[in-house]
């Protein structure tokens, strides 16, 4: 070997200490920081998260156990938010319901990312024959209406629970991150650094895991993050018509089907009203953060 | 006779580290709703070179002439649709990725926009370790000490080595592709206009370190440019291109001083001259380079060449030995 580290280096150079960069990754973060919207999003979210997570503590309620007695019980001081039509505790099936929603709306977007980033590196990656045969699978999702879909598997399945709520949501609806995945991955394939990569020798897998994804990571996680928004409004719209979790399990959606009936839409708006604006908070903070993110990093497309 | 008889006797005796035989790159168009094909860009059409070890080739021609895509044919970032190319006599040019990747230690290319040919997410120490983690076993403290003294080496100061692409300056950043480039000690580099990009001031600068670090390393180029004046300070022959052909290609002093083709006359006289006195008549070609999609019939430049005639029209000019190691490809120069 020519180049000798040992006669290169010399003594007078600092090998420790070298001064940190900021990479963009940081930089879009440091953007996103400034954004007041998008971090008081943030600050709301992971409260409602520490919410539904410390249920157990915030009430000795079970909200799936049923009282005759408490029959549409306007609120009290023991039943904050009233009962429901099976004397369930509203404030419990509140909090709980919380658990439900947000874990079908998180694991479906990761169960879509999983599938949009494998199929959609692929595609993007490799191109031909494979492109066209994903690109034509996604038309095929894409052109069958999403609810209807849901609603014929729901009826053929007859029972159903968060992890065949989660799949349905997430086979339904993983064309459109695909082909997100797909048009950046044909952007950067054009890029010097990926054919760079090709001339050193780099591996496919490296040069999709180093060099595809890293760089398009804003706009992966943009639209990860205004899917579950999505697909939290899925989750309701489902449990709403009563295809969703079935009861007893609480969900903000089957909550809001309680809302059916106009005696209850009339006489006790308490029991509908605060799944309705806890739907609607997390949905608009989630929509917050995912437009500071994709403020923060394509800082060119936020001054319209 | 003779002289050809001489050539092919040197070519026995010579040591090519690199030849490339007849290639031919066409990208289909297609079109119409199945995607036929309807048609080709010839991007580069029956190019044979052959590059001595040591040497620096230069090509030049125009943007669309296809030195860039020789330059990707050659290193397979490209795969030829035809022909045969010769790293050190084994035949590359039908090697798959994973045949390849052995002999990709021995061949780099620096590209020429500097801000694209850097992975923007990793930093300078990642970007030029990267080459020794995926093609050596080196440990991670020698792959360290290896990516400062390279640094150090290509004029950049070890302690920027956690900054990120972004943070530097198109000429630092032109250093850290060469380091990147160098870090597997390869013979042969293929240098895609690596100044082009650059800033006149900064464009020397490179290309001397680029001209020292060949004389350290024992680097093979092959220097892409598109202005002979880049290309007359740093290769020993160079090849002038036009539409994806090889229309002149000697040692650079018949180049210079005694250009043959009528392309090479034109791209010389537009060469701007530091002597006023010099009288020089500028050769002005007319209009475009036609498409490579639907090249002319004959030699590809006689739509352009103030010296066509009718020959150049019907027949297609091969590449012919003028004197030694000269060659031009023109009608007006076989007889």
């Amino acid at each position: 070997m020519e180049l000798n580290p040992q006669t290169n280096t010399g003594p007078g150079i600092d090998i420790k200490n070298a001064e940190k960069g900021m990479s963009p990754t940081k930089i879009a973060m440091k953007r996103f920081m400034k954004n007041k919207l998008a971090v008081a999003s943030v600050f709301i979210l992971l409260l409602i998260v520490v919410v539904v997570i410390l249920a157990p503590f915030l009430t000795e309620h079970n909200p799936t156990k049923t009282n005759l007695t408490l029959i549409e019980r306007p609120p009290s001081e023991d039943h904050l938010l009233g009962n429901d039509s099976s004397g369930r505790d509203n404030f419990a099936r509140l909090i709980y319901g919380g658990r439900i929603s947000l874990i079908v709306g998180f694991s479906a977007m990761v169960f879509t990312l999983v599938i949009g980033v494998v199929l959609g590196s692929i595609s993007g990656y490799y191109g031909g024959k494979i492109d066209s045969i994903i690109m034509r699978a996604c038309d095929l999702v894409l052109m069958l209406p999403f609810l209807v879909l849901c609603l014929t598997i729901v009826a053929i399945l007859e029972e159903v629970n968060v992890t065949i709520l989660v799949s349905i949501i997430a086979l339904t609806s993983w064309p459109s991150l695909t082909r997100i995945i797909r048009g950046t991955f044909l952007t950067l394939r054009e890029q010097e650094f990926i054919l760079g990569a090709k001339a050193i020798g780099v591996s496919d897998l490296r040069i999709i895991f180093k060099h595809f994804i890293p760089n398009a990571i804003g706009p992966i996680l943009v639209n990860a993050t205004l899917m579950m928004a999505t697909y939290i409004i899925a989750e309701s719209a489902l449990s709403f018509i009563g295809f969703g979790i079935p009861q007893p399990t609480p969900t903000w959606g089957n909550m809001l089907s309680e809302a059916q009936s106009l005696r209850i839409l009339r006489n006790s708006p308490e029991a509908w009203i605060p799944p309705g604006l806890a739907i609607l908070i997390t949905v608009l903070c989630i929509n917050f953060v995912g437009d500071g993110l994709r403020d923060a990093f394509d800082p060119k497309s936020n001054r319209r | 006779m003779s002289l050809l008889e001489k050539e092919l006797e040197k070519k026995v005796e010579q040591d090519y580290i690199l030849e490339a035989k007849n290639i031919k790159k066409y990208f289909p168009i297609k079109g119409g709703v199945f995607k036929r094909e309807v048609g080709q860009v010839k991007a580069v059409d029956d190019v044979s070179l052959s590059i001595l070890r040591g040497e620096t080739l230069g090509v030049v021609g125009e943007s669309g002439s296809g030195k860039s895509t020789l330059g990707r044919v050659i290193l397979r970032l490209l795969d030829p649709t035809e022909g045969q190319i010769f790293f050190e006599n084994e035949e590359i040019s039908k090697m798959s990725n994973r045949q390849l990747r052995p002999y990709r230690r021995d061949m780099q290319i620096v590209f020429q926009d500097p801000f694209a040919s850097l992975n923007p997410k990793m930093n300078v120490q990642e970007l030029i370790e990267e080459p020794l983690l995926v093609q050596t076993d080196m440990s991670k403290s020698a792959r360290k000490e290896k990516a400062i003294s390279l640094l150090e080496k290509v004029g950049l100061r070890p302690d920027s080595r956690l900054k990120y692409p972004h943070e530097f300056s198109g000429g630092q950043r032109q250093r850290i592709s060469i380091a990147r480039a160098l870090a597997l000690n390869p013979k042969f580099v293929i240098c895609d206009e690596p100044v082009s990009a650059l800033d006149v001031s900064i464009q020397a600068q490179v290309l001397n370190l680029m001209a020292d670090l060949q004389d350290e390393f024992n680097l093979t180029y092959l220097f892409i440019a598109h202005d002979l004046s880049v290309v007359k300070h740093i290769s020993d022959r160079v090849a002038v291109m036009y539409l994806g052909r090889i229309a002149e290609i000697a040692p650079k002093k018949n180049i210079y001083e005694t250009p043959l083709h009528p392309y090479t006359e034109a791209l010389l006289s537009a060469v701007p001259s530091t002597d006023i006195t010099a009288k020089r008549e500028k050769i002005i070609l007319k209009g475009d380079l036609p498409s490579p999609s639907n090249p002319p019939s004959g030699c590809a430049f006689r739509t352009r060449c103030p010296k066509a005639h009718e020959r150049c029209s019907l027949e297609r000019p091969e590449l012919i030995n003028v004197s030694e190691g000269h060659f031009v490809a023109c009608h007006l120069y076989d007889n």
